[in-house]
C-alpha cells in the first residue's frame, strides 16, 4: 500500500497542548511539513514568542530562541545577520507583532531583512485570557472591551499585511486562514512561497494567518471556523498583498 | 598597536573589534555617539555588521539574537537608553547569553543632563531589569582602562555566559588620552556549544527563559545563583592607593576616583601631610567587600565620594558590617568638583575624625 500521509519528520512526537479547535497546531504542522519538503529542517531557526505558542520548540524540531514579547523581528534580525544562510522566521501573535512589537516589525520590514514573519491573527490576546488585541474587530467583546470594541476610544483593527505591503523592503505578503481544508492548503502554499522568497533573498516576507481561538471567542470549534468566514474575513480580506516577481 | 591619542568611546570600539566583536547594534544618544560612529566606519571593513536600530529596545534584542547565533556582540548607550535595554538584559541573563553592554552614564533621572554622572550604580549592580540576576559591572578610570576592560569583558562574558556591563561616564567617554589598544592575533570567540546554527547532524538547540514548572525555574534560579557566587569568588577587581599609612580611606570609582586621587595627592603634599589613602573598585559587581572590611581593621574612617547623591555608599556600608565610620560627599547634576575643592572637603572630614579619635 502506498503511504500518502504521515507525521512530518520535523514534527516531534509530542501531543499538542493547545485547546481544542485552536489554529496553532495546524500552523505548526504546516511549517513542519514544509521544512521537510523544502529540506530546511537542518538550517531553520525560529523565534517563538511568549504566549500560547511559546512551546513551538517542543513540537517543531529545529533550533529556536525565545524572543521577548514583541521583539521577534529584532531577535531574528540579530540571528540572520550572523547566520545569513539559515532560514530564520518569527512566530508571532497579533498583540506581539501589531501592538508591542509594531516598531520592530515595521523597521525589520523597511530594512528588507531576509526573515519571514508567521503572523497568527486570532483577534485576541489568548494566553492572557482573551483581552482586546490590535486586531480585535469593531464591536467584538473581549475581557477588556466588555461593551465591544469602540473605534472612538480603541481605534480600528490594524491591518499589518496591507500596511507592510507598501514598504519597498517587503517582497512577499499574503493573508490566509486555517478554518477549512481549502484555506489550509492555501496557507501552506503561502508559507512555502514566503520561505522561498527568503531563500532567494528578495526581501522581508510575512504570512498573516487568521486562526480560530474558540475558548476566548466563547464559541465551539465549528462556530469559530464559521465566524472567520462570516465576520473576520470581511474585515481582513484574504489574498496576496504583495509579491515581487 | 602603537600608542595613540583617542577618546574613551573610540578606544572601547576599537578594543571590542580587537577582541573579536564583529557585530554592533545601537541607537544614538549623547554622550556616547562617537562609539556607534566609530563602529559604523570600522566594522564594514573587517567583515562585520553595524546596524543602527530603531530603538534601544530593538538594538539590545538584536544583540540577544546575534549572541544566540554564536557571535561576539556589543551595544552601547547612555543612561536613559540603558533603562530601555533592561528588558533584554534580563532575558539574556536568564538565557545565559554573553554580550557586552556599554553604559556611558549621563545625568538623571529622566532626561537629566547630557554630561557625565554616576547615578546608574544601583541600576547596574542590582541587575537592572526584572528577576533574580546580576551582571558583571566593570568600572574603568582611564581611557587605557576602558580599552583593556573592554578587551577582557568579552572573555568574561563568554566564560560565565552572562551579560557584562562596562560602566563609564560622559567624562571618560569624551576625554582623550594616550592609549595602547590591546591586540591578540586571530582572536575569535570560543565555540559555543549552545548556539543556534541550524540543527544539522545534531539535536535541536533551544535558548529559552520560560519554565512552565515552578520547580524547574527554582533549579534554574539556583544554578544562576551558583554562577554568581563563583563570579564573586573569582572576579573581584580593585586597586588600593597609599593605604599603608592612611588614617582615612577614600572609596571612589571611575571619574570620581581620579578626582579623589588628585585631592589626596594635594593633601599629602601640604605641610601637615594628611594621611589619606584610597580603595578604587574596578568591579562594582562583584563589589570588593572583603578589602574594605579588612581595611576597617586598621582604618576606622571611610570617605565615600560619588558623582551622585549616594548609591555605592550602601555597598560600602554593607561591606563594613557595622564597623568603621562612613563619611560621604556626593556631587550630582554633572557639575564636576575640582581636586582642590574636594581636597578642602576631605580635609574637613579628616580633621573632624582626628578630633573624635583624640577624645
Amino acid at each position: 500500500m502506498k503511504k500518502i500521509y504521515s507525521r512530518p519528520k520535523s514534527l516531534s512526537k509530542v501531543p499538542f497542548h493547545h485547546c481544542p479547535g485552536c489554529g496553532h497546531s495546524i500552523i505548526h504542522r504546516l511549517i513542519a511539513e514544509l521544512l521537510d519538503e523544502m529540506d530546511l529542517q537542518e538550517r531553520a531557526i525560529c523565534t517563538p514568542p511568549p504566549g500560547c505558542s511559546v512551546f513551538a520548540y517542543n513540537y517543531i524540531n529545529i533550533d529556536m530562541v525565545e524572543a521577548p514579547h514583541g521583539r521577534g523581528a529584532a531577535v531574528a534580525t540579530g540571528i540572520k545577520r550572523v547566520r545569513p544562510d539559515c532560514l530564520v522566521f518569527t512566530y508571532q501573535g497579533d498583540g506581539d507583532l501589531a501592538a508591542i512589537g509594531t516598531a520592530e516589525t515595521l523597521h525589520a520590514a523597511n530594512r528588507g531583512e531576509f526573515i519571514t514573519a508567521i503572523f497568527v491573527n486570532n483577534a485576541v490576546y489568548a494566553m492572557t485570557g482573551g483581552q482586546m488585541a490590535p486586531t480585535t474587530l469593531l464591536g467584538q467583546k473581549t475581557t477588556t472591551s466588555p461593551y465591544g470594541r469602540n473605534p472612538q476610544s480603541e481605534g480600528e483593527p490594524i491591518k499589518m499585511s496591507e500596511l507592510l505591503s507598501t514598504f519597498k523592503g517587503t517582497s512577499y505578503i499574503e493573508r490566509v486562514a486555517v478554518n477549512n481544508p481549502k484555506n489550509i492548503k492555501k496557507a501552506k502554499k503561502a508559507i512555502q512561497k514566503a520561505f522561498q522568497h527568503q531563500i532567494d533573498k528578495t526581501g522581508f516576507t510575512l504570512v498573516e494567518i487568521l486562526s480560530p481561538c474558540p475558548v476566548n471567542w466563547k464559541m465551539d470549534p465549528l462556530q469559530s471556523c464559521k465566524w472567520i468566514d462570516e465576520v473576520m474575513i470581511k474585515e481582513f480580506p484574504l489574498g496576496v498583498k504583495k509579491e515581487i516577481k | 598597536m602603537n600608542k595613540e591619542l583617542m577618546n574613551g568611546t573610540s578606544a572601547i570600539a576599537e578594543s571590542a573589534i580587537q577582541a573579536g566583536c564583529k557585530y554592533y547594534f545601537g541607537y544614538p544618544i549623547t554622550p556616547q555617539n562617537e562609539l556607534p560612529e566609530y563602529m559604523s566606519r570600522r566594522l564594514p571593513k573587517v567583515d562585520g555588521v553595524f546596524l543602527q536600530a530603531e530603538s534601544e529596545l530593538s538594538a539590545i534584542n538584536m544583540v540577544l539574537g546575534a549572541s544566540a547565533a554564536g557571535a561576539r556582540v556589543m551595544t552601547s548607550s547612555s543612561s536613559p537608553g540603558i533603562s530601555l535595554k533592561q528588558e533584554a538584559i534580563s532575558y539574556m541573563a536568564a538565557q545565559e547569553l554573553p554580550a557586552v553592554i556599554v553604559n556611558i552614564m549621563r545625568g538623571g533621572p529622566g532626561l537629566g543632563h547630557i554630561a557625565f554622572s554616576q547615578a546608574d550604580y544601583f541600576q547596574s549592580t542590582r541587575g537592572g531589569g526584572h528577576g533574580d540576576y546580576r551582571t558583571i559591572v566593570l568600572a574603568p578610570c582611564t581611557v587605557q582602562e576602558m580599552a583593556d576592560m573592554t578587551f577582557n569583558s568579552f572573555d568574561l562574558a563568554d566564560t560565565y555566559r552572562t551579560p557584562v556591563i562596562l560602566l563609564g561616564d560622559g567624562m571618560l567617554g569624551q576625554m582623550m588620552e594616550p592609549v595602547v589598544i590591546p591586540t591578540a592575533k586571530n582572536k575569535s570567540p570560543p565555540r559555543r556549544d549552545y548556539a543556534v546554527t541550524g540543527a544539522k547532524g545534531r539535536e535541536q538547540r533551544v535558548i529559552k527563559s520560560f519554565f512552565v514548572e515552578g520547580k524547574d525555574l527554582k533549579e534554574h534560579n539556583w544554578k544562576l545563583f551558583r554562577k554568581y557566587k563563583k563570579i564573586e569568588q573569582n572576579e573581584v577587581r580593585y586597586e588600593t592607593y597609599l593605604l599603608d599609612d592612611a588614617e582615612m580611606a577614600v572609596v571612589a570609582y571611575g571619574t570620581a576616583a581620579r578626582i579623589a586621587k588628585g585631592a589626596i595627592n594635594r593633601l599629602r603634599k601640604e605641610d601637615e601631610g594628611l594621611r589619606i589613602g584610597m580603595i578604587i573598585p574596578k568591579t562594582l559587581w562583584p563589589f570588593p567587600s572583603r578589602v574594605i572590611k579588612e581595611t576597617s581593621r586598621y582604618i576606622s574612617d571611610f570617605f565615600v565620594f560619588e558623582l551622585c547623591t549616594g548609591q555605592m555608599i550602601d555597598d560600602v556600608r554593607l561591606s563594613l558590617e557595622g564597623s568603621g565610620h562612613i563619611h560621604f560627599y556626593g556631587r550630582p547634576g554633572s557639575v564636576v568638583p575640582t581636586p582642590s575643592e574636594l581636597a578642602r572637603i576631605m580635609a574637613r572630614h579628616y580633621y573632624q575624625s582626628q578630633r573624635k579619635k583624640k577624645k
